[in-house]
């Protein structure tokens, strides 16, 4: 076992991310659990990110991950808000009773 | 060789957490799972030393986001049955497409040189002094766009979940001020009555 390296990392997260994309299959009824999905997703990318920051030695890496994590912050905040107002008018949060929009 | 292992360690435990997201029959456990999810990527963040980022992926995304989703899923009361129908039927091809995609990836990802190092690279300056001083000169301008990101999604949050107050009462100042005598007062022309 040598040190570690970048692509230990790397595949660490595209198993994140694909575990991830899974999720969203599986549970492509529930809005809730696919929220999740998303946050985890942003994590593998997060982790992709540092990565390169750390094996690069460039902080621009680092300084992009933070910004991912603020607007990945307020995507949550928005979302779970739509969450509760479309719960609070249709009673539910499975997908397919959503499709007023025909989209 | 002892950060290898200990990344390992942490690499296993993120993976259990994340593979029990995505199948918990129960989305409380679903979000605590998340949590420990987070914090497992939090270490591995500490391990390739950005340790300012791991600690605020704790204080924000566990601190403030899993709390946020915890509540949400406590509050709303959600009928799950139907909601794990399609669970065992879209099993095989979620699988399917997501290895898929996975052993593409592994493909690229071990095969792949680049110019970069594939080593750990030592500085002396701390990662915070490094990321402060990256941040607020020459990224100084998106960091004021991101605290505006976060200004409108509060204002978003706080608009999209309000109700007006229907059965409330409450004080309109600008109606009490603009009030004139005429609306309160009323002057009547009683004929004086003849006293017995």
């Amino acid at each position: 076992m040598g040190p570690l390296i970048l692509s230990d990392v790397l595949i660490l997260s595209a198993v994140l991310f694909c575990v991830s994309v899974a999720g969203i299959f599986l549970n492509r009824k529930n809005l809730i659990i696919i929220l999740m999905c998303i946050e985890l997703m942003l994590l593998a990318v997060n982790l992709n990110f540092i990565a390169f920051s750390h094996f690069n030695a460039d902080m621009t890496g680092q300084i992009f991950v933070f910004f991912i994590l603020t607007v990945a912050a307020a995507e949550a905040a928005i979302g779970l808000a739509i969450l509760v107002v479309l719960f609070r008018n249709k009673n539910t949060i499975n997908v397919d009773d959503i499709s007023t929009m025909k989209g | 060789m002892a950060t290898k292992l200990i990344f390992y360690v942490f690499a296993a435990t993120l993976m259990v957490a994340a593979f029990r997201v995505i199948t918990a029959r129960n989305p409380v456990h679903a979000v605590l799972f998340l949590v420990l999810a987070f914090f497992s990527s939090a270490a591995i963040w500490l391990l390739l030393q950005a340790e300012f980022l791991a600690i605020t992926l704790i204080l924000v995304y566990v601190g403030a986001v899993m709390i946020l989703f915890l509540f949400v899923v406590m509050m709303l009361d959600i009928n799950l049955a139907p909601l794990r129908e399609g669970f065992a039927k879209y099993l095989p091809v979620g699988f399917a497409v997501s290895i898929l995609i996975l052993i593409e990836m592994i493909m690229v990802v071990s095969h792949w040189k680049s110019g970069l190092a594939t080593t750990v690279t030592a500085t002396n300056i701390p990662n915070v002094e490094q990321l402060g001083q990256l941040l607020y000169s020459a990224y100084l301008y998106p960091f004021e766009i991101a605290a505006l990101i976060l200004l409108v999604a509060m204002v978003a949050a706080i608009a999209l979940t309000m109700r007006p107050h229907t059965r409330a009462k409450y004080q309109k100042p600008e109606q009490q001020v603009r009030v004139r005598r005429e609306d309160r007062l009323r002057l009547i022309s009683l004929p004086a009555e003849p006293k017995d």
